[in-house]
Order: structure tokens, then C-alpha cells, then sequence
């Protein structure tokens, strides 16, 4: 009998290498863990977009928010936004980071789409994109009451993206603040 | 003459490629800063792109990513501190050559255990076939016995 089950070893090779192959191609390679998981929001001091004002970390924190990596130059952006404008409206704090863009251009961006950010913070040269690890626009950062990054999506978020990722997050989050955790 | 041209031709194609990867040129005070910034740019992974370093690509992450690496060495900054800036950023997949431990000792270990159990999977068939072909071929002194006598036969029959 173990001669006859040994024949059947390339075949059970097989299987196993096709099952964990399989796996491979359900993986998106462009998503990159962040580096930051479960680090506080990095301090910066940057202008409000637009303006003259400046905002640093403390005009961020304080409540579970989106902090959401965008751009005019960014084509995923503008396919984002409404989604966004959407969340926003229905109660969700966004702050967003214009990233690496001109301020007129972005100004004329929120006047024409809406604006779903509580503040826009202007990091014309990338320096909190590169301490937060940003690697491209459109990201997600979900940060908890205490300025922690609690999650971080790469690429557009769209309704299923809310609904089976960020939001449940979200909501523990929430409910993880209210019992006093 | 044409062959030699062309192939001369393909070599200045060749040749041009890292010529065109880099478009901006940095100015560094000393030459051991901007060989060391050949190898650490060589070395990082570009985040956006994946299979290029930073050196090689264009990738507007890439473009400051070498700023970074350039402002950093001239800081006076050494090579650990700097691959720790990125690893902090950008996780270890931003080098090419992750440090050892945690998830990226799979990736270390992976090559010498597969060639490990390639040599024990080897040294085993091979001593099965061995012992097959010496088992063949001896024969008991019953078997010999046999063999002789059926000799022995067919020499009387012819």
C-alpha cells in the first residue's frame, strides 16, 4: 500500500503549489503594508491650503478621522472625490493632504467638486508625505482619538472599499473611544 | 562591415541606458559621498514602482527619494541611519537587501533550506537506485545453483 501512496506524491505537490499560486494571484503587489500601523500621526507644521495660516499635528487629532492624500494631478483622485464629499456629508471627519500641488490649482479643485475636508493641509514639497510613507495619491490614513494610524488604503475609495474596510474600522474605533479604551 | 556597425550601434544603446534612467544631476563635495549615493540609490526600491531601484526610476517618489538620500549625505548622515530613515517610511520592502529577522527571515533562510532538501531529496533516490542495482545483481548461493544447472542444461542440449 505505501508504494501505491507514494505515487501520489508529485500529484499532492502539485495540488499544494497550485493552491498557494492560486492564492498568489488574488494579492494586489501595489499594496504595500505602511510602515506606520499603530505609529502616532509624525509632527509637522505645514499651511492650510490656500492660506497663509499654518496647522500642525494638534489641529488634526483629537477624534477618529480620514486622513485623505490628494492631488490635482492625481487622475484617481477626481474618480474618489464624490465618494468622499459623500462620507463627509454623512458625518465622517476627512482632513485631507494636498500633496505635492499648487494651491490655486486645488482651490479651484474644492470650488468646482465640493470640499469634504474639515482642513486641507498644503505639503507643497512632500515632507509629511514622505514621513508618513506616501508613495502616491490617492491614500487613506484612518487615525484613531489619540493620533494613531490605525490603517492606511492605497488607491481609490469607493463605496466597497467604505463599506467591507474603512468603515468597520471605523466604527470600532469609534465605539473602542466611547467605552473608554 | 554592416554587422560590425550595427552591433556597435546596439552596444551605444546598451551602454546609454543608465545615461537616460537619471535625469537630475547632484553636485556633491566629495566623491566618496557620491559613490556612496550610487549604492544606497541603487539599493533602496522605489515604493511607487516596485521592480526598479530609485536610481533607475522616474517615479516622482523616486525623484525625492533621491533628493532625500542626496540632502542626507551631504547632513553628513552614514549609511545605517540612513536605510533606517526609509525603513521607518517605507517598511524593509524598501531595501533589496532587508535586514535579517521578523518577516524577512523566510526570505533569507527560503534558498539554503530548499537546497538543502533538494541535496537530502538527491542523496536518497540515489541511494534507493543504488541499492536497487547491487540487489539486482547478487545472487543467493541458491540462485547460483539454479543458474549453473540451467547452463549446464542447454550446453548438453546443443
Amino acid at each position: 500500500m505505501a508504494p501505491r501512496l507514494k505515487l501520489f506524491l508529485p500529484l499532492i505537490l502539485f495540488a499544494g503549489m497550485a493552491a498557494f499560486l492560486f492564492r498568489g494571484l488574488s494579492l494586489d503587489p501595489q499594496a504595500l503594508p505602511s510602515a506606520l500601523i499603530d505609529q502616532p500621526l509624525p509632527e509637522f507644521t505645514l499651511p492650510l491650503l490656500g492660506e497663509e495660516r499654518t496647522i500642525d499635528r494638534a489641529g488634526v487629532i483629537g477624534q477618529v478621522a480620514l486622513l485623505n492624500v490628494w492631488a490635482t494631478w492625481c487622475a484617481s483622485c477626481r474618480v474618489e472625490h464624490p465618494y468622499l464629499v459623500q462620507i463627509a456629508a454623512s458625518g465622517v471627519p476627512i482632513y485631507g493632504l494636498n500633496y505635492k500641488d499648487e494651491d490655486a490649482a486645488a482651490g479651484r479643485w474644492l470650488t468646482e467638486l465640493g470640499n469634504p475636508y474639515r482642513a486641507n493641509i498644503a505639503d507643497r514639497e512632500g515632507s509629511l508625505g514622505v514621513n508618513l510613507g506616501v508613495y502616491g495619491a490617492p491614500e487613506t490614513y484612518l487615525l484613531d482619538a489619540g493620533g494613531v494610524i490605525r490603517y492606511r488604503h492605497v488607491g481609490v475609495v469607493d463605496q466597497r472599499v467604505w463599506e467591507t474596510i474603512l468603515q468597520p474600522k471605523y466604527q470600532q474605533l469609534l465605539s473602542a473611544g466611547g467605552s473608554g479604551g | 562591415m554592416k554587422v560590425l556597425s550595427s552591433l556597435a550601434l546596439l552596444a551605444l544603446v546598451l551602454l546609454s541606458g543608465p545615461a537616460l534612467a537619471v535625469i537630475e544631476t547632484y553636485q556633491f563635495s566629495s566623491p566618496e559621498l557620491e559613490q556612496r549615493y550610487q549604492l544606497l540609490s541603487s539599493e533602496l526600491r522605489c515604493p511607487k514602482c516596485q521592480n526598479q531601484n530609485i536610481a533607475d526610476s522616474n517615479s516622482p517618489i523616486a525623484q525625492d527619494l533621491r533628493k532625500l538620500l542626496y540632502q542626507q549625505l551631504e547632513a553628513g548622515a552614514n549609511d545605517e541611519e540612513i536605510l533606517d530613515f526609509m525603513v521607518a517610511r517605507y517598511g524593509e520592502f524598501v531595501r533589496y537587501r532587508p535586514r535579517f529577522g521578523g518577516a524577512t527571515a523566510a526570505l533569507w533562510l527560503a534558498p539554503g533550506l530548499l537546497l538543502l532538501a533538494g541535496i537530502v531529496v538527491a542523496a536518497v533516490a540515489l541511494r534507493g537506485r543504488r541499492e536497487r542495482a547491487s540487489g539486482g545483481t547478487t545472487l543467493s548461493a541458491e540462485e547460483e545453483q539454479r543458474l549453473r544447472d540451467l547452463l549446464d542444461k542447454t550446453e548438453k542440449d546443443s
